[in-house]
């Protein structure tokens, strides 16, 4: 079974390497300590019509059975009716259903890590309603607590709850954020005492696309608003939430929301990242144990709101035939869906649209932690193969998005395929076309 | 007592009784389960997200524009046999006697020939539904002795009932204890197994559709 999915003893995590059985005695505790009434509820409501298969671009690619999102969730789903559910003393008894076992979760990794987003498309087609996205993200979490996290985003989530980065840099991304700042030539806020707004980066910015670092602290400089970046809460990602260690992302989370207080923010901009808005704005109060005393904002709802104000005006920008790209956990699953496109309007952008926009886009193939997992790329290579057709359809000669991620994926797409396209950032173009701004990026 | 007296005294009574309990115990089984309170600030207020709960109830009974191409065969197949049950169970004169003797109300019927063209049609349909439940890789893949065994019993139901009306191979009498029988089983089966989504599919539609409408998300 290991082979066939890629050899995952290999991948373990090094300190969760723990025998089979208290693997799977992990991975149930975990999931039974989740299990509420709601997850109940949704697991008892499965009609087994297989139609969220159609949502899942990893289906789509491959057609391949096994990348059913609900078959994605089956081992637990075995444990819930035997652990947990209404009938479960008689599923025992009869021996109805019969107790995980460590090789499946094995197999499982692949399912629910390589090949799974997270991305919610198949939440919106089940017809019983199921958001079969927040049952792999609890079964994501049992998996952890199995020690059966793919070894990548275990090391870069135990690094960055260590620390406050996923991986160790050259030089410490402080010193990289006052770099970008001097050499883009912008003030990059650091350490205010206080300030109105706590700003973060993406690492993938800080990695990647400075350039998009520059912007962030651009605009901010241009609206002329209180704001600062804090040292020791600089990452806007959350590997914990990848990973699907709970109490690892509410360790990290606690940095950034210990950081917002202590600055006496009334609001934590979120950059350009997708998953970092919806873990930040849908998850961590509930981890926090209490509602954040400050707003939880996505960069585009802020200069949305901005724009809608008359603080913000943007020049006309000529980026010629353009479309977006919805990244899933902003738009789809956070509920961000006018921002970005408020922002194009205002540039004078005319969108030739995606076939799949909005909250029913395809996710670009590396959310959920995937474009980091190194044996998932020939699989997501294929999945996301669907989205780059999609994008050359429309005959787009700019093509934009708005997370870093899904920004990531597609220029490693374009290595990997050869693919003319390059996403660029809103945000960085939102900088370029400042009114009354000189400054370009 | 012979096979009709059986069918519709004390099993019938026993069926009741067990689906009651069972439909009740399912539901109160998790239900009882911790509810979390969601201690972000909506984005939605509360009526929005009501009100996006009960859209989702309507919306989700068609595939969304963007998967009708891949999904509208098979949920037009979902709907057309349940709408041929629906059909057959509520609206055939004699079930309309039995079910006003429980609840103390009756309706008008549809003709017997309609009701029987209708019971052919659904029992084609049903068919259709075991083959592409075994031919689909996922279907397949995801079927379990539930699915199979709702199938057959409902299946059942319909067939005993079809014989029941048209007299075929057997007495009036033993055709329709055999029928009633049928249907005991299948009281006595639903509460454990997927006929329960008969109960859960509003409420599911409508409580996932408010989380995600609570949130401005796409439902």
């Amino acid at each position: 079974m290991s082979d066939a999915v890629g050899g995952f003893s290999a991948n373990l995590a090094p300190a969760e390497a723990r025998t089979p059985e208290a693997r799977v005695a992990g991975a149930m505790k975990g999931f039974a300590q989740e299990m509420g009434a709601l997850s109940a509820f949704r697991l008892e409501s499965c009609i087994h019509c297989g139609i969220c298969a159609d949502a899942c671009h990893f289906y789509i690619a491959t057609e391949d059975p096994q990348y059913t999102p609900i078959w994605k969730v089956e081992p637990f789903k075995q444990a819930y009716k035997r652990e947990a559910s209404p009938f479960a003393p008689l599923y025992r008894l009869l021996g109805l259903k019969r107790e995980v076992r460590a090789d499946q979760l094995e197999h499982w990794q692949h399912l629910l890590f390589d090949s799974c987003n997270m991305c919610g498309r198949c939440s919106l087609i089940c017809p019983m309603g199921i958001d079969v996205a927040a049952l792999i993200e609890q079964a994501r979490h049992a998996m952890f607590d199995a020690g059966l996290a793919p070894k990548e985003l275990y090391q870069k989530a135990a690094h960055q709850r260590a620390t406050g980065q996923p991986e160790a840099s050259a030089e410490p991304y402080r010193d990289q954020l006052l770099a970008i700042g001097a050499r883009f030539k912008v003030d990059i806020p650091l350490d205010k005492p206080e300030a109105e707004i706590m700003l973060c980066i993406p690492r993938t910015d800080i990695e990647h696309y400075s350039s998009a670092v520059a912007a962030l602290a651009r605009v901010m400089q241009h609206l002329g608003v209180s704001c600062t970046f804090r040292s020791d809460a600089l990452v806007a990602e959350n590997y914990g939430y990848y990973a699907g260690g709970k109490q690892w992302q509410r360790d990290i989370s606690l940095r950034l929301i210990d950081q917002a207080i202590a600055c006496k923010a009334k609001t934590l901009l979120v950059p350009e990242c997708g998953h970092a808005y919806n873990a930040l704005r849908w998850e961590e109060a509930d981890l926090y144990g209490k509602p954040l005393p400050f707003k939880v904002r996505h960069v585009t709802e802020f200069l949305a709101d901005e724009l809608q104000a008359g603080r913000l005006k943007l020049a006309r920008a000529a980026p010629g035939k353009a479309t977006f790209q919805d990244p899933c956990e902003l738009v789809r699953k956070g509920g961000v869906k006018d921002a970005p496109r408020t922002l194009m309007k205002a540039m004078g952008i005319e969108l030739n649209e995606l076939e799949d926009h909005g909250g029913f886009a395809f996710c670009c193939g590396g959310g959920g932690g995937v474009v980091d997992i190194e044996r998932a790329a020939p699989l997501r290579y294929r999945a996301m193969e669907i989205k780059l057709r999609e994008i050359d359809r429309t005959g787009a000669e700019t093509f934009l998005t708005s997370c870093s991620d899904c920004r990531r994926t597609f220029d490693d797409a374009k290595a990997h395929f050869g693919w003319k396209n390059s996403p660029h950032s809103l945000l960085e173009l939102v900088a370029n076309n400042l009114s009354g701004a000189e400054n370009r990026t | 007592m012979d096979l009709l007296g059986f069918a519709r005294g004390p099993a019938l009574k026993v069926a009741l009784a067990v689906f009651c309990l069972g439909v009740v115990w399912r539901i109160v089984g998790f239900a009882l389960l911790r509810v979390r309170r969601d201690l972000d600030i909506p984005r939605a207020t509360v009526f929005k997200y009501m009100s996006g709960g009960l859209i989702s109830i309507g919306s989700r009974s068609w595939p969304h524009r963007e998967f009708i191409a891949r999904t509208g065969p098979g949920e037009a197949l979902g709907y057309s046999y349940h709408l041929g049950l629906f059909a057959v169970v509520l609206l055939f004169t004699p079930h309309i006697i039995f079910l006003g003797s429980l609840f103390g109300v009756r309706w008008p019927g549809l003709p017997s020939s309609l009701i029987t063209m209708i019971s052919v049609l659904t029992l084609t349909l049903f068919l259709a539904v075991l083959f592409r439940r075994v031919t689909n890789p996922v279907m397949r893949m995801l079927s379990n002795f539930d699915d199979y065994f709702s199938w057959f019993i409902t299946m059942l139901v319909l067939v005993t009932g079809l014989a029941a009306t048209a007299h075929i191979g057997a007495p009036y009498q033993t055709l329709l204890g055999l029928h009633i029988l049928s249907v005991d089983v299948l009281l006595i089966w639903f509460p454990f197994g997927k006929l329960m989504h008969a109960f859960y599919i509003f409420p599911s539609r409508g409580i996932n559709g408010a989380i995600l409408a609570r949130k401005g998300a796409t439902s």
